[in-house]
């Protein structure tokens, strides 16, 4: 065989070598992207099942936050409508809900009754860890979209993204102002 | 973002390769001398560092928690301190929750340890549980997560079972030597090879002296690199640095040491067991940056990614950074300025001690009820009557 068909071989096997190595490393990116939001998913799902248990124990002691307390429940509720929507859609709704949540965690304050409340802490202890693993999974699925995105839309890679499909992921925005806002806590009585 | 480790973990990996081939140097010096032929003596070396290696590999982290007499809690023997791990798993993208322990000792520390992420444990004293709020408590967890994923723990036990080594290679080799040289070289006189001989001799005794020194040096500042990688990541996986910096500056201020720490075990640790106070700030000779430094750079940081630290650092020490260049990410972090979960919750110093205390005892097997005068009972383990008078008021309660 002349050299030249040889070399045309090598350049074939080393393009395809190239071509594997690029694609298992998107697959392993969005992977990780599928992996991130399932952690988010099971933070979220923990959220909407503490909240009836919240609004339960702190009825009894907040007689004047019935507003606070329906906004809460109404927020639940479309968010959990909501649980098989899209990032940016689900965002959107959890942003809400947690707007919601904090506006209650905040009249907390004028309860003293409630504060004492060991069922009521145990409960505080839990959401304030699910709000933050909430935004330490979002935190790192965003990181990992941010990768596979680069990824797929950055020379060489882009172009095997391209024949073989992978698309951008989305990323999870809260969007709402509420949220980026620090609470504001009022002491008066 | 990820790249920073492996590119550490070169630069790690090539001290760690410098302090074996000192090893290598006194098997060669020690078989040389002794047995005439340079192989025997590596092969010693080498038996010697795999024996400890083996050991080390896989007791290190049983025997560093059974020295410090830690106890595994689950979540509901401390719900916050699990709370707070599981958050920062999440944060750094660990696969497991690591263990728990709790280390019963009034002093300020933590330690992460483990072979591996998925066999991983993070240990923090009572006392450090009880003083830090939770901003605090989450930046020294996210320190000690970094250290298990970056995979530190493994390298340092390696480094410094490499260091044990040698120490205890040259120790031996050199008294040897040295005393055997004194007697007139019983060995070399059969061969009269006179001159060759002492040069040798001289040149092993100057190694055996120099090299534990050099491996110790060397071994130090393995640690103090993956200290500030591991301030770096605690600072991106909380997106606040303030947290750390606060917690760095109540274990600064307290100055109880560990009992259970020992110089072997010293690098593992959130903050040097042995600090002493008005030491000369930057030093060789230490496990650990000296904490204000650290406090400084996490304060100095504009926003939480690592070159925000690189650049922190470089102001504090004007000089070369700290973090590879090549894995300095473009992308900005912005620290985090809301508290997630508003002010409201978190308690305060008195509440954590009677709290932290409450899981002591309980570790302990004590159980405790609570009268309706207010006052604790702890009922011993061995307590064997069915009921229990309470000695302030004189209530009596049914023991479980």
């Amino acid at each position: 065989m002349p050299i030249a068909a040889w070399v045309v071989i090598g350049i074939v096997v080393v393009l395809l070598i190239i071509f594997v190595a690029v694609y298992n490393g998107l697959v392993r990116l969005r992977n990780q992207v599928k992996n991130a939001w399932a952690q988010i998913d099971v933070q979220l799902k923990r959220r909407h099942d503490l909240i009836p248990n919240l609004v339960e124990t702190t009825k009894g002691y907040m007689k004047y936050e019935r507003e606070t307390l329906e906004a809460v429940t109404k927020a639940r509720n479309i968010a959990v409508q909501a649980s098989s929507a899209g990032a940016g859609e689900r965002a959107k709704v959890e942003g809400e809900l947690s707007s919601a949540l904090s506006r209650l965690l905040a009249v907390v304050e004028r309860y003293p009754d409630l504060k004492a409340n060991q069922n009521f802490l145990a409960l505080q202890e839990e959401l304030t860890s699910t709000e933050n693993k909430i935004a330490f999974s979002r935190q790192f699925y965003n990181d990992s979209v941010l990768r596979y995105n680069n990824q797929t839309q950055m020379f060489p890679s882009n172009v095997v993204a391209g024949m073989t499909g992978f698309k951008a992921g989305e990323f999870f925005e809260v969007t709402v102002a509420a949220e980026k806002e620090p609470v504001k806590v009022s002491f008066n009585q | 973002m990820w790249e920073q480790i492996r590119s550490n973990q070169v630069r790690s990996v090539v001290l760690t390769i410098v302090m074996g081939v000192v090893l290598v140097l006194i098997g060669y010096f020690l078989g040389l001398y002794f047995f005439n032929s340079p192989i025997a003596g590596l092969v010693i070396a080498a038996l010697v560092w795999a024996i400890l290696a083996l050991v080390g590999y896989f007791q290190a982290d049983s025997i560093l928690l059974g020295m410090s007499g830690a106890k595994k809690i689950n979540r509901d023997d401390h719900p916050r301190l699990y709370n707070v791990v599981e958050e920062m798993k999440i944060a750094s993208g660990l696969e497991k929750v690591p263990d728990i322990y709790i280390i019963d000792d009034p002093a300020l520390n933590a330690f992460a340890t483990g072979r591996d992420p998925n066999k991983a444990s993070v240990a923090i004293t009572s006392g450090l549980l009880q003083k830090l709020n939770r901003d605090e408590l989450q930046g020294v967890i996210g320190h000690e997560m970094s250290h298990i994923k970056n995979r530190d723990v493994l390298l340092m036990a390696m480094c410094s079972i490499l260091l044990g080594t040698i120490v205890l290679l040259a120790w031996y080799g050199s008294r040897i030597l040295f005393f055997s040289g004194m007697g007139g070289s019983r060995r070399s006189s059969g061969r009269g090879g006179g001159q060759g001989q002492i040069i040798i001799l001289v040149v092993a005794l100057v190694f055996m002296i120099l090299a534990p020194i050099f491996a110790q040096l060397i071994y130090f500042a393995v640690s103090r690199k993956r200290e500030y990688l591991a301030d770096a990541s605690s600072a991106l996986y909380t997106r606040n640095p303030e947290g750390l910096a606060s917690a760095l500056e109540k274990i600064g201020a307290s100055t109880g040491q560990l009992k259970s720490a020992n110089k072997a075990t010293a690098p593992m640790y959130i903050s040097n067991p042995f600090r002493q106070k008005g030491r000369q700030a930057s030093d060789l000779t230490s496990t650990h940056p000296p904490i204000s430094e650290r406090i400084r750079i996490l304060r100095a940081m504009a926003g939480a990614s690592f070159t925000d630290y690189d650049q922190a650092y470089r102001q504090v020490h004007s000089g070369k950074g700290v973090i590879p260049a090549g894995s300095l990410a473009a992308a900005t972090v912005p620290i985090r300025t809301v508290k997630l979960e508003g002010e409201a919750g978190e308690l305060n110093e008195v509440q954590r001690a009677r709290e932290t205390s409450d899981v002591m005892w309980r570790l302990n097997n004590y159980n405790t009820i609570t009268c309706e005068c207010g006052t604790r009972l702890r009922v011993p383990p061995n307590f064997r009557q069915s009921q229990i008078t309470c000695p302030h008021c004189g209530r009596t309660h049914p023991v479980r």
